[in-house]
């Protein structure tokens, strides 16, 4: 989700998205960049999120929507635009992960199976709160980074659609083309995942006082 | 309806969408307030998501827009 669609004071995203994409279809071909602008981000991280390279991620996100832009009369408005654009990205990312696994010699045909198994979490006895502040510090923002991307692909996806550009379950579904209840099983091993990797990490950096340490103490507590 | 703490760690996820019937809802917060893990495993998750959803954890490279824009702008002046 981007400031620029929330802070919207016009008509909803739906609307301004159907009005720009006539305009650009009636010759007004300029109005794409418009049109694109609030899912910049989303189309990045879409990428991102199967290739795990900012080089790679970027260059999918440019291939997408250059196909979005050549493509556009095809788009029907029984999705979202933004959905459309996701999913473009997606494939793009994959087919381009594919590519790079063959130039490798790696095999291609494994598709990843749902594993239903129970999956227990890191059992903690009490957890403080990692403020937001804390995300000044390159450490935390790393640490979720690297927790993010050691998820296998499939988590990685759903949790990079819903959690962080906070899609909805529905749009998620759809531009990952699954069922909304794959979506969902796949969101809850996701979030016990990240669970797992980053309750114990965050958990002794913030008693240690090393990571958070510093905000704590501005803000005038003596906690650690 | 009474839950073992399995039980409630299957629900998390949709717990947090804000997802369940009342019934189990009211089952899962019965054993949360004796439950220190689920509690601490709940309050954990929360909170790791609340993080992963800031707008500083992911950026984007610097000039990734400038550079789609260029690129776009290049495909609108050759198609004419
Ligand atoms: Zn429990």
């Amino acid at each position: 989700m981007t400031e620029e669609t929330q802070s919207a004071t016009g008509p909803d995203p739906v609307s301004r998205d159907a009005e720009l994409i006539a305009r650009v279809l009636a010759g007004e071909r300029e109005l794409f960049h418009e049109l694109i602008r609030p899912y910049e981000k989303s189309v990045y991280l879409a990428a991102f999120s199967i290739l795990q390279n900012q080089q790679d991620a970027e260059d999918a996100a440019q291939e997408a929507v250059l196909k979005a832009l050549k493509n556009l009369g095809d788009f029907r408005a029984e999705s979202k635009f933004s959905t459309w654009l996701i999913s473009i990205a997606i494939n793009e990312a994959r087919a381009r992960l594919r590519h790079a696994r063959v130039l490798r010699f790696e095999s291609v045909d494994e598709p990843a199976k749902d594993d239903d198994g129970s999956f227990v979490p890191a059992l903690i006895r009490d957890w403080r709160e990692v403020p937001s502040q804390a995300l000044e510090r390159k450490e935390l923002r790393e640490l979720l980074q690297s927790a993010i991307g050691g998820l296998p692909e499939m988590y990685r996806e759903v949790l990079l659609l819903r959690d962080v550009e906070e899609m909805n379950i529905a749009d998620t579904a759809a531009a990952l083309g699954v069922s909304e209840g794959v979506v969902k099983t796949r969101l809850l091993r996701a979030r016990l995942m990240m669970q797992k990797i980053l309750a114990p990490q965050l958990a002794s950096k913030s008693s240690r006082g090393g990571l958070f340490g510093l905000f704590r103490s501005k803000a005038g507590g003596s906690w650690f | 309806m009474v839950l073992d703490c399995k039980h409630v760690w299957d629900q998390i996820s949709n717990y947090i969408e804000g997802e369940v019937p009342l019934e189990m809802r009211a089952a899962i917060e019965a054993h949360l307030a004796h439950c220190r893990h689920c509690a601490a495993v709940l309050d954990s998750t929360r909170n790791i998501l609340i993080l992963i959803a800031d707008d500083r954890t992911f950026e984007l490279p610097v000039g990734y827009s400038a550079r789609l824009h260029a690129r776009v702008q290049q495909e609108l002046a050759a198609a004419g």
